[in-house]
C-alpha cells in the first residue's frame, strides 16, 4: 500500500473514449517523487517529443506529489507537463488552489490525458467512477461560469474544477488551466493543448484520504516546519502584502522590466505596488488548500472601471475576482507602461475567467506596442492604437486576444511569432518562444543565465536570483558565482516542485525542515543529497526530452536587445547580459558538453543512462 | 463555566487545516470527506466560515436518538456518541439543525466532534485563529442566533407568504 503516493494513476484515452485506472510505478515515484519530476519520467517513456504540441499525439499530464493532499503547508499544488505550444519544449505549469487534493482524495496521483475527442467533453471523477461528458452544455463559458454549470449539470457542488476558458478552446498559445476559479497553471500555454483535444475540464470529488507512512515522525516534522514558517518575516511579508512588495524591491534595483524592456524602472510603481493594492483594492487575504501562509489577494474594481469595460462582449461579470499578482502588476502594468490599477486590475480578471496567462498576454501586447510606437505596425494592422500607458487598449486586447478577434489573433499567438509575421523578431523578449517574466537581467544578471537555459522556456520560478543578488553577497550586475548557483538552485526547486509543496514556503521553512516530511510521509528515506541529486535527475530528463523534441544549445540564448543594449539611466545604467560568460560555466557546473548536451557518465551517475 | 468552540469567520482564509486536522484525528489519514468541522466557501463574498457541532444544551441529536447512544461527556461537555450502542439509524444526522452529525458507511454508526477530550485539533491547526476553544457563558451561542433566524422565518410565514 503507498504512503503519500494515492498509488494509482487515471488514463483517459479521449480518442476511444476510454478512462482507466492503472498502478502507479512506485519505483519511478521513489526516483522521481511526484508532480512536476513523475509526471516527466511518464512523458519521456511514452511520448514522441517532436510530436505537434496542438495535435493528438501530444499528451496531457495533471500530476500531484506525495505531499499533495496533506496537511503540509502548501500542499496544495498539482503540476501540468506537456508539450508546450509556445515553445515546443517540455512545459511544467504549476497550479494550487484544491483541485489537486481533490483529484488526490478521488485516488490517483495524476491524470494522463491522450489523443483528441471527436467533439466538446469534460472528464467527471468522482473517486472510481469516471465518465467523459459532453460538454455542450459548457464549452464557449468563461471560467468562473463553467465551474458553476458543471455543478449545476451534476447536481455535485463539492465539485473542483479545473478547466479552460474560451482562450484555451481558441489554441490562443499562452492559455491556461484555470481551477477553483482563480487558480491557474498559468504559463506556457498548457491550456491551448487542452482545448486541442475538445476537452474543456477536468472536474473530480473524492472521498479517500491520504496514507501516511510514519505518523509519529511526521507530526514532529510538521510542527517544526509549520513553526518556522509562521515565524519567518518572509511569510509575514506574503500574508500581508502578497507579492506585489516586490514592485518596490525590483524597481529599487532597476530590474523592473518597463516598456518591452526598454527602461529598468518605472515611473507609476506607487500606483501598482503592495500598500497601493492594500489600501484600495484588497478586501480579504485567500488561502490554498492547507496553505498556512494565505498570499491570494481578493480584490474588487473600483466603480471608476466602468470606463474600461469592454463593448463588444457584455458579461455577467463578478465583481470580486482575484489578484493582480507581483507578475501581473509588471506585465499588465510597468510592461505596457500602464499605471492605472482600474485597468490592470480589469485586465487581470478577464485574463482569469478568458483563462489565459496575463504574464504573456502583458508581454505580448509590450511588443506589439513598442513596434506600434516605432510605426512597424499600423491602425490598420492592429485596429486601434496601441500606444504605451493606455489603459483603454490593454483591456480591449486582452479579451480581444481571448476570443482571437482583430488584432488580438495575432497576439493570440505570443509574442515570438507575431514579431516573426510583422518582421521584427528583435522586440521579442523571451526566451524559446516563452515570454519573460518580470525581471530585468540587466539588473539582475544572474536572471539571465536562469531564462536561458530554464527547460521550459523564459522563466522565473526555477531559480529566482534577486534574493541572493541583493542580500550582499553577490553583485547584482556581476558573473562571478551565478551559473553554479543558478544551476544548484534549478536542482533544489525542481525537486520541491515534485513534492507537491508550494514554492512560496521557502521564504519562510528552511528546506532541511521538508525533507523529514517528505520521508515520513512516503516511508522512503530521503536525504538532503538525495533530493537534490533527483532535482538533477528531473533536469536532466527534461533536458533530454528537449534536445529529442529538437532543440539545442542556440536556444540556450537571450534576445539581443538584453546582450547588446544597456539602459542609460538608473541604477542598472551600463549593464549588459554577459551570457557567453556564464553559459559554458553553467554547463560545466552541469556536468554537460560545451554544446549543452549531458554526458554519459553524468546520465550513468543520474540513472538516466 | 464551560469552554466551547467559537468561530470567527473573519478570520478564516479557507485553507481548510481544521478539515485536515479533524479528519487526522478521526481516521488517522488527511482524508477531508470524514472531517468533522467543514469549511464553507463564500468566494463571490470572499468569505469563508468553518462549522462543526457547538454542543447545543438543548441536543435534539440526543432527543432524536432511539437507543441513547449519545451521552455527555461529564468533563468536557460535549456530546459523544457511544459506539457500543448506535445502531446506525441516522435518526440524530436528521435531527440536527446544523447537519453536524454524520453517518459513516464504513463502521454504519453516526459521528461527530466529541471535542477532542478537551483539545480540539481544529482549534490547535488553525494558522489564523479563526477556531478558538475558550470559556463562555453558554457552549450554546449559536443557538440563541438560531433561534432568531428561525423566530424570523416563522414571521415571514405567517407574514402572508405561506402558500
Amino acid at each position: 500500500m503507498a504512503h503519500g503516493w494515492a498509488g494509482h494513476i487515471l488514463r483517459v484515452d479521449l480518442t476511444r473514449g476510454k478512462a482507466t485506472k492503472e498502478p502507479l510505478r512506485l519505483d519511478w515515484a521513489e526516483e522521481f517523487i511526484g508532480g512536476r519530476g513523475l509526471a516527466a519520467r511518464y512523458l519521456y517513456e511514452e511520448m514522441d517529443p517532436s510530436a505537434d504540441a496542438l495535435g493528438p499525439e501530444n499528451k496531457l499530464i495533471l500530476a500531484t506529489g506525495p505531499l499533495t493532499g496533506t496537511n503540509a503547508s502548501c500542499g496544495a499544488r498539482y503540476m501540468v507537463v506537456t508539450k508546450g505550444p509556445l515553445t515546443g519544449a517540455i512545459t511544467t505549469s504549476n497550479s494550487g488552489g484544491h483541485w489537486g487534493p481533490e483529484l488526490k482524495f478521488a485516488g490517483y496521483d495524476m491524470v494522463v490525458v491522450e489523443g483528441r475527442a471527436d467533439r466538446p467533453c469534460y472528464l467527471l471523477v468522482d473517486d472510481d467512477r469516471v465518465e467523459i461528458r459532453d460538454a455542450a452544455g459548457v464549452w464557449g463559458k468563461v471560467v468562473s461560469e463553467t465551474e458553476d454549470a458543471i455543478r449545476d449539470e451534476t447536481g455535485m457542488p463539492e465539485l473542483r474544477v479545473a478547466g479552460i476558458g474560451p482562450a484555451g478552446e481558441n489554441l490562443v498559445r499562452f492559455a491556461c488551466i484555470v481551477n477553483d476559479k482563480h487558480r491557474a497553471a498559468g504559463r506556457s500555454g498548457v491550456g491551448a493543448v487542452m482545448g486541442s483535444k475538445n476537452l474543456k475540464a477536468i472536474a473530480a470529488r473524492g472521498s479517500q484520504g491520504v496514507r501516511i507512512a510514519r505518523p509519529r515522525d511526521y507530526m514532529a516534522a510538521i510542527w517544526a516546519y509549520h513553526e518556522h514558517l509562521a515565524e519567518s518575516p518572509g511569510r509575514q511579508g506574503l500574508t500581508e502584502l502578497g507579492t506585489a512588495p516586490t514592485v518596490d524591491l525590483v524597481n529599487t534595483y532597476g530590474g523592473l522590466p518597463t516598456r518591452n524592456f526598454t527602461a529598468g524602472q518605472f515611473e507609476g510603481t506607487e500606483a501598482i505596488n503592495g500598500d497601493s493594492i492594500k489600501e484600495n483594492w484588497l478586501i480579504a487575504n485567500k488561502a490554498c488548500f492547507a496553505c498556512n501562509i494565505a498570499c491570494g489577494r481578493v480584490t474588487q474594481v473600483s466603480p471608476n472601471a466602468d470606463k474600461y469595460m469592454v463593448n463588444m462582449h457584455p458579461r455577467n461579470w463578478k465583481v470580486a475576482g482575484e489578484g493582480p499578482e507581483y507578475e501581473n502588476l509588471w506585465s499588465l502594468g510597468a510592461d505596457c507602461g500602464v499605471d492605472d490599477m482600474d485597468a490592470i486590475v480589469m485586465a487581470n480578471y478577464l485574463c482569469n475567467d478568458l483563462g489565459m496567462d496575463p504574464i504573456s498576454m502583458g508581454a505580448t501586447l509590450a511588443t506589439a506596442m513598442e513596434m506600434y510606437e516605432r510605426g512597424l505596425l499600423s491602425d490598420e494592422q492592429t485596429g486601434m492604437a496601441l500606444r504605451f500607458g493606455d489603459g483603454k487598449a490593454l483591456v480591449a486586447m486582452t479579451e480581444a486576444t481571448g476570443f482571437r478577434e482583430g488584432f488580438g489573433d495575432e497576439l493570440a499567438e505570443g509574442s515570438k511569432r507575431m514579431t516573426e509575421k510583422f518582421e521584427h523578431p528583435e522586440y521579442f523578449m523571451g526566451v524559446k518562444g516563452q515570454e519573460f517574466p518580470a525581471y530585468d537581467p540587466r539588473g539582475f544578471q544572474g536572471m539571465g543565465v536562469a531564462y536561458a537555459t530554464c527547460n521550459r522556456g523564459a522563466c522565473h520560478l526555477r531559480a529566482w536570483t534577486p534574493g541572493i543578488e541583493t542580500s550582499g553577497e553577490y553583485d547584482p550586475h556581476g558573473t562571478d558565482g551565478k551559473s553554479v548557483w543558478v544551476a544548484e538552485e534549478q536542482n533544489r526547486t525542481t525537486a520541491h516542485d515534485a513534492t507537491g509543496i508550494c514554492m512560496f514556503t521557502t521564504t519562510g521553512a528552511p528546506l532541511d525542515d521538508l525533507i523529514p516530511v517528505l520521508s515520513a510521509a512516503t516511508g522512503v528515506d530521503y536525504t538532503m543529497d538525495d533530493f537534490v541529486h533527483i532535482g538533477e535527475r528531473i533536469w536532466n530528463i527534461e533536458r533530454l526530452w528537449n534536445l529529442k523534441a529538437g532543440l539545442t544549445a542556440a536556444d540556450d540564448t537571450l534576445p539581443k536587445r538584453l546582450m547588446e543594449e544597456a539602459h542609460k539611466e538608473g541604477p542598472s545604467a551600463g549593464v549588459t547580459v554577459d551570457l557567453d560568460a556564464m553559459l559554458p560555466d553553467y554547463y560545466a557546473a552541469r556536468g554537460w558538453t560545451a554544446d549543452g548536451r549531458p554526458t554519459t557518465e553524468k546520465l550513468a551517475e543520474l540513472g538516466l543512462a | 463555566m464551560a469552554k466551547s468552540l467559537r468561530i470567527i469567520p473573519e478570520k478564516c482564509t479557507g485553507c481548510m487545516q481544521c478539515e485536515l486536522a479533524c479528519s487526522w484525528v478521526q481516521t488517522g489519514m488527511f482524508q477531508p470527506s470524514r472531517s468533522l468541522i467543514r469549511v464553507n466557501i463564500f468566494d463571490e463574498q470572499a468569505s469563508y466560515a468553518p462549522y462543526t457541532c457547538f454542543q447545543c444544551d438543548e441536543a435534539w441529536c440526543m432527543t432524536a436518538c432511539p437507543v441513547n447512544a449519545i451521552s455527555i461527556d461529564a468533563d468536557t461537555g460535549a456530546k459523544v456518541v457511544g459506539d457500543a450502542n448506535c445502531v446506525g439509524c441516522g435518526l440524530c444526522t436528521i435531527a440536527c439543525p446544523f447537519g453536524t452529525v454524520f453517518y459513516n458507511p464504513d463502521t454504519q454508526k453516526a459521528f461527530k466532534c466529541d471535542l477532542c477530550d478537551g483539545n480540539p485539533a481544529c482549534a490547535v491547526a488553525c494558522p489564523t485563529g479563526a477556531i478558538e476553544y475558550t470559556e463562555s457563558e453558554s457552549a450554546d451561542w449559536l443557538g440563541g442566533w438560531a433561534e432568531k433566524v428561525n423566530e424570523s422565518y416563522l414571521q415571514s410565514i405567517e407574514g402572508g407568504n405561506a402558500a
